[in-house]
């Protein structure tokens, strides 16, 4: 594996965590999706830093990757990653929540700033996903990509099942799912809200192939995301909801939470250290 | 290229609207080589088997799972197609309400949505597959074209319009096979442009899909009475033409008629449409009254609703003589 990359990776997945923490601190007494976005932050840095193409000054060109956020709630990570590839400047990031601002608490569709769909309200990626995959196929582009990102909570929703029949059903080999498998939902622990796992299981029972990863070694993300498959392929990244921050880690108050000053001094001190 | 000869209409009409709209779909690749079109385990249904023969490829069944269909289609629209997706009216508007609201509201990608069997046509399968709220929900999301065609004629002719739309619409299907015709011959039609069939200075009749010909027939009668009849086909619910509402304002009554609910459709477009004017005549609303009925056949449903020709001029009767 290049060295190199990893490296890019990591101090990419730095970077972004600050950047979270302080898009969470500008968005004031609203707070914001905190615990989910630090989550997925490696995931962010894997796919953008080191798995997809783009083209930052052809965001929509067609040999693209795409890659479709549907846990939205989680769009700081994703915000964070484009800033790194220079989609977007840190002005715009501080303008998070802020009235008349084009960076929404969940995305909204703007390709030319690297975002293809609107999303937020949860269950709807996937299905995105397989039409893009299969408009790609129909268009004879056997180069792109397309990647969703799902919470694991987001799975309890009965739409993502249905489009995942229909990936395998067309043998959508372009599609790559990552989920987020951080183990909590607004209300506690997945397992007391509604039982998702195993989720492997659950994937490969539905015609995918399906591995299981640490959703925060960038090294481990790289490599599976780097297999080629001949059918969909879920990654069940292993993570930790708030991870970085010692006193969000696994607290479910975070997945929506406002900092104090202190806690943002105490955050932004651990995620640089 | 397909011909709006006498021979064609009837055809057409004997099929119904699901079976126009499947021929009318064979036209479309010629039209936009982008088409595709899903279905939710409804080839049949749908009047596509000829188009699964012809155009293999540009078929996808996406099963039991109308959700997923509508996304599917967005993903499709976005990548520069233009995907047409049919169902029963009923689950396209409220199975998939929240992938309609986002996709082809909010993201305004080019879904043409077929729902089929809108109304009473299917009443006897009783009121899960019924469908007279889709255009109360359909009108409700922004950006969405809502097209209603009086007959098979003119299903197939919003069909072919639907494809040259670049943003989404919702196309809604009433009838059963032998739909009667208000078209016998080739016509214009336009997107948003309503159609006055009949001339009449008393009382103006707004009528959309399958209540287009029962209004004509109402007409007929009340002329009979001595009662001069306008008849508007609106056969684009949203954006409503609005010059063909203010031409109704010169009648000493408005009467809206559709198979469809008197809450939030047709009838409910034009009175917001009228609310802010200062000189209006009443407004008769006909459609379903709000409830869910005793499964039925269609003619039977018809009748339990007021909605043949001869009760809707009976309605128009009893208003006018409370107006004097």
């Amino acid at each position: 594996m290049d060295q190199n990359i990893i490296k890019k990776c990591l101090a990419a997945s730095k970077e972004m965590r600050k950047d979270v923490i302080r898009m969470t601190y500008n968005a004031g007494n609203n707070g914001a999706h905190v615990g989910g976005a630090l989550s997925m932050i490696e995931i962010m840095a894997a796919l953008y830093l080191g798995v997809m193409k783009f083209n930052i000054q052809n965001p929509t060109d067609e040999a693209r990757d795409r890659f479709i956020l549907s846990k939205g709630h989680g769009v700081m990570a994703q915000y964070a990653a484009l800033k790194q590839i220079g989609m977007i400047t840190d002005d715009e990031l501080m303008t998070f929540k802020k009235n008349e601002t084009f960076l929404y608490a969940h995305p909204s569709m703007n390709p030319e700033k690297g975002i293809e769909f609107s999303s937020g309200s949860l269950g709807q990626g996937l299905s995105l996903g397989v039409g893009t995959a299969l408009a790609l196929k129909r268009k004879g582009n056997e180069t792109s990509g397309v990647f969703v990102l799902l919470g694991d909570g987001e799975c309890n929703e009965g739409s993502v099942w249905e489009a995942a029949m229909s990936a395998s059903h067309y043998k959508l080999s372009n599609l790559t799912v990552i989920i987020d498998e951080n183990r909590l939902q607004y209300d506690g622990p997945t397992d007391d809200i509604l039982s998702i796992e195993p989720l492997v299981y659950k994937w490969n029972s539905f015609g995918w192939d399906a591995v299981s990863v640490d959703g925060h070694s960038v090294e481990q993300l790289l490599e599976a995301l780097s297999v080629k498959k001949d059918k969909p392929y879920a990654v069940i990244a292993r993570t930790v909801k708030g991870k970085g921050v010692s006193f969000m880690e696994n607290n479910p108050y975070w997945h929506n939470g406002r900092l104090s000053q202190q806690q943002y001094e105490q955050a932004m001190a651990e995620v640089t250290a | 290229m397909i011909d709006f000869t006498p021979s064609n209409i009837r055809m057409w009409s004997r099929l119904g609207s699901c079976g126009a709209f499947g021929l009318a779909a064979l036209e479309l690749p010629a039209i936009d080589d982008k088409v595709v079109i899903l279905t939710s385990d409804l080839t049949f249904f749908s009047g596509l088997e000829r188009f699964k023969s012809a155009f293999p490829d540009r078929l996808y069944n996406l099963g039991i799972a109308e959700q997923n269909m509508v996304g599917v289609a967005a993903g499709f629209a976005k990548e520069g197609f233009t995907p047409f997706a049919t169902t029963y009216a009923a689950f396209a508007s409220l199975r998939s309400a929240d992938q309609v609201k986002v996709n082809m509201g909010y993201m305004k990608l080019g879904i043409k949505l077929v729902g089929l069997t809108a109304g009473l046509s299917v009443g006897i399968l009783g009121a899960t597959h019924m469908s007279f709220e889709d255009i109360a929900v359909m009108r409700a999301i922004p950006n969405i074209v809502v097209l209603s065609p009086a007959d098979c004629a003119e299903t197939v002719k919003a069909t072919l319009a639907a494809a040259k739309i670049k943003g989404p619409v919702y196309l809604r299907l009433t009838g059963a096979m032998n739909n009667p015709s208000v078209y016998k011959e080739d016509y214009a039609f336009e997107v948003g442009k309503a159609v006055t069939l009949r001339d009449g200075s008393d009382v103006a009749v707004i009528a959309t899909g399958t209540m287009v010909y029962h209004s004509l027939q109402a007409a007929e009668l009340l002329a009979q009475q001595g009662v001069s009849c306008r008849v508007v086909n609106m056969h684009t619910i949203k954006p409503l033409d609005m010059e063909a509402v203010n031409a109704a304002r010169g009648a000493k009554l408005i009467v809206t008629v559709e198979e469809h609910g008197v809450i939030g459709g047709l009838g409910s477009a034009v009175s917001e449409a009228l609310a802010g004017q200062a000189h209006r005549p009443p407004q008769l609303m006909i459609g379903m009254s709000d409830c869910y009925c005793h499964a039925a056949d269609y003619p039977y449903l018809l009748e339990q609703y007021g909605l043949t020709g001869k009760q809707i001029a009976e309605k128009v009767l009893i208003s006018l003589e409370r107006k004097q």
